[in-house]
């Protein structure tokens, strides 16, 4: 598939928020990725070409980030956190349950291209383990069956809720909102919610705060 | 120790992430204040405040600034590292999704101080709901007049970018971040020079933590001697503890640092009913792991440093006896193998032979002889690495083996997932949530 010229404006858009052109690099990857579903050959000849950069420059670089993706994500791109703070207290179970049922592996994708699975790493969510993504979103607290519960759900077009965040859009459409588009949701979720809020909730009960704080 | 909300004291506010939200309750009135007291002022109040950095290495957030060169004629760069990405830490995710504008006034403040008219966000690509909340925040700054040219009439200019990245822990290092934030593969530098002198575009530059950054606004608005009532003298202030792994309540709990390990546990509900402690870990997994009979411990840089460890991040993981430590730490050098950049040798091989070495004793077939060759390795990389992760690669193993021997010795005839059922350290088997 070739890139439309209205990707290109996007991408003449991204550079002009920089002072010096390639920090544009990597949004403009995540803006390849929300057109291509991936880092394709057409979307490193654009970048190239804007940056003044040999394709070659722009591949050691996409090459370089776990995030961009050599071959079509799924329309839902789902990673279950294996480090062991998840991976310990239940996403090594998850995994599992998930990739025996999909019938897929790490970095692969089911038949349909609905599901791609992910084994990911630190997701800096450890208070709300064990922890996974669709397209990034937050997925909380998971266990097996919730973690079937959701992919099923993506796979049949149910509308599935991010724990922390909106409703799960495809991957190319947050790929978009990577790059730097707004996509309006930001007041969808909550503001915080019960593992962020424990502390604040426990110094409330216990009448404990800090002192002297100036309003 | 009493729990001390301040960063944290209106996120159950519904509008906290808002700038409505932050105004009423006294937001963007530091940076008024400090436009009011001076730029040199402003350096000299926040080296008094004696803040640390908050990303890890507790560095002094003022001294770090006040190498910024001044009167040098280039631009200056202000860079926050919101990369966050270090196993167990989990707070300046948090801290963005519910109080953007706390950093974003910080940015403020930050920027004015080391005369930088341009500032970057470089946020891990991995949350795009905290992407919008960043992004939303600078939108409403802007439109209140607080970001952009002549800032409330102050000749001060400043534009702030949100700059997401792609995955790659290794960006969490001010260097690496430098150059991925440049478009290029995210490997660190060479050091000197430092970026303070030479960084973002080889301009004078200054890479700040998430949570750092966010204390400035108000350690301005209360002052110094109020900052300093929390903590000690080498630590002082608060901060955002993220406590997970096997406890009841896990979650953000802002304390003074000095609080310990002990009470902060009993904040968050304790150990998991019908369990207890089998080891901990600070402030992250690149820090090493201590052991139940330390619980006692202020959390302080120069307390935990005593004690053998080192406060890192800030963010305690708690396992319980139901925990494999051959497992755990099999799991973390996973972790570094695949976030190792390839840029040094010690790193990029080191870290492929101690995940491979400790795979077998997950496995149940290690040898005694394995055990000095894994600290052999240990040694070739912490200290002849280019960068901090090969020390962190370095860390996890000598700590356990210094308290669970007896493990990794059974873990030669004994796969791991025998000695430890796995599914009794899952929160869903038996588990209070």
């Amino acid at each position: 598939m070739s890139l439309s010229e209205s990707t290109r404006v996007q991408a003449r858009e991204i550079i002009s928020r920089y002072p010096q052109a390639r920090s544009a690099l990597l949004p403009m990857l995540h803006l390849v990725q929300a057109e291509e579903g991936y880092v394709s050959a057409d979307g490193i000849a654009l970048c190239a070409e804007e940056l003044s950069l040999t394709t070659a420059e722009v591949a050691a670089v996409a090459t370089f980030y776990t995030m961009y993706h050599r071959k079509p994500a799924g329309e839902y791109h789902v990673g279950v956190c294996i480090n062991p703070g998840c991976g310990i207290l239940g996403g090594d179970a998850i995994w599992e349950k998930l990739s025996s049922r999909l019938g897929i592996g790490h970095d692969e994708v089911t038949p349909d291209g609905k599901i791609s699975l992910e084994r990911i790493e630190c997701q800096a969510a450890c208070t709300h383990a064990p922890v996974m993504t669709a397209n990034w979103e937050f997925l909380d607290n998971m266990t097996p069956e919730s973690a079937i519960d959701v992919v099923e759900k993506l796979v049949s077009g149910k509308e599935v809720m991010s724990t922390r965040g909106p409703r799960i859009r495809t991957f190319k459409e947050n790929e978009l909102t990577l790059a730097g588009f707004d996509d309006g949701l930001v007041d969808e979720g909550v503001q915080a919610d019960e593992q962020m809020l424990a502390g604040l909730k426990r110094a409330k009960e216990l009448g404990q705060s800090a002192p002297g704080v100036k309003k | 120790m009493t729990l001390t909300p301040v960063l944290s004291a209106h996120w159950d506010e519904a509008d906290s992430y808002k700038i409505a939200g932050y105004m009423r309750n006294g937001g963007y009135t530091a940076f008024k204040k400090a436009f009011a007291t001076g730029p040199d002022e402003i350096i000299s109040l926040v080296k008094d405040s004696g803040l640390r950095g908050r990303g890890g290495a507790g560095f002094p957030t003022g001294l770090k600034w006040s190498f910024v060169p001044q009167g040098d004629d280039k631009p200056h760069y202000l860079v926050i590292n919101a990369d966050e990405s270090e196993p167990g830490a989990c707070k300046d995710i948090p801290l963005m999704m519910a109080n953007p504008h706390a950093l974003i006034e910080g940015v403020i403040i930050a920027a004015y101080a080391m005369r930088a008219n341009h500032a970057f966000i470089y946020l891990r690509g991995e949350v795009p709901h905290v992407f919008r909340r960043v992004n939303s925040a600078i939108r409403e700054a802007y439109a209140a007049g607080y970001l952009g040219k002549n800032i409330m009439g102050s000749g001060f200019d400043l534009e702030v970018v949100l700059h997401a990245g792609a995955g790659a822990y290794i960006c969490g290092e001010e260097t690496a971040l430098l150059d991925s934030l440049e478009g290029r593969r995210g490997q660190p530098r060479l050091k000197p020079p430092f970026p303070a002198v030479a960084g973002l575009y080889a301009s004078p530059s200054c890479v700040n933590n998430v949570e750092t950054i966010a204390n400035i606004p108000y350690i301005v608005n209360n002052g110094v001697d109020w900052f300093k009532s929390f903590g000690t003298e080498k630590s002082p202030g608060f901060k955002l503890f993220a406590v997970s792994g096997h406890v009841n309540r896990p979650g953000i709990y802002e304390a003074p640092l000095g609080i310990t390990m002990r009470e902060l546990l009993e904040h968050a509900g304790g150990v998991r009913d019908g369990h207890k402690v089998k080891f901990w870990l600070p402030g992250g997994s690149s820090v090493p792991m201590l052991t139940p009979d330390l619980l006692d411990t202020p959390l302080t840089y120069e307390d935990i440093a005593a004690a053998g460890s080192m406060l890192g991040t800030g963010t305690p993981m708690i396992f319980d006896e139901t925990t494999s430590v051959v497992r755990a730490v099999t799991g973390w050098l996973a972790f570094y193998k695949h976030e190792s950049c390839g840029k040094c040798t010690p790193c990029r091989e080191g870290t492929w032979w101690l995940s491979d070495v400790l795979h077998r004793f997950e496995d149940g077939h290690g040898t005694e002889a394995d055990l000095d060759k894994l600290i052999d390795i240990c040694s070739q990389i912490a200290g002849r690495s280019f960068c901090a992760l090969g020390d962190a690669a370095a860390t996890p193993f000598p700590a356990a083996l210094k308290y669970f021997r007896d493990e990794f010795v059974q873990a030669t005839n004994a796969p791991a997932n025998e000695s430890f059922d796995p599914v009794a350290a899952t929160v869903f088997a038996g588990a209070t949530r």
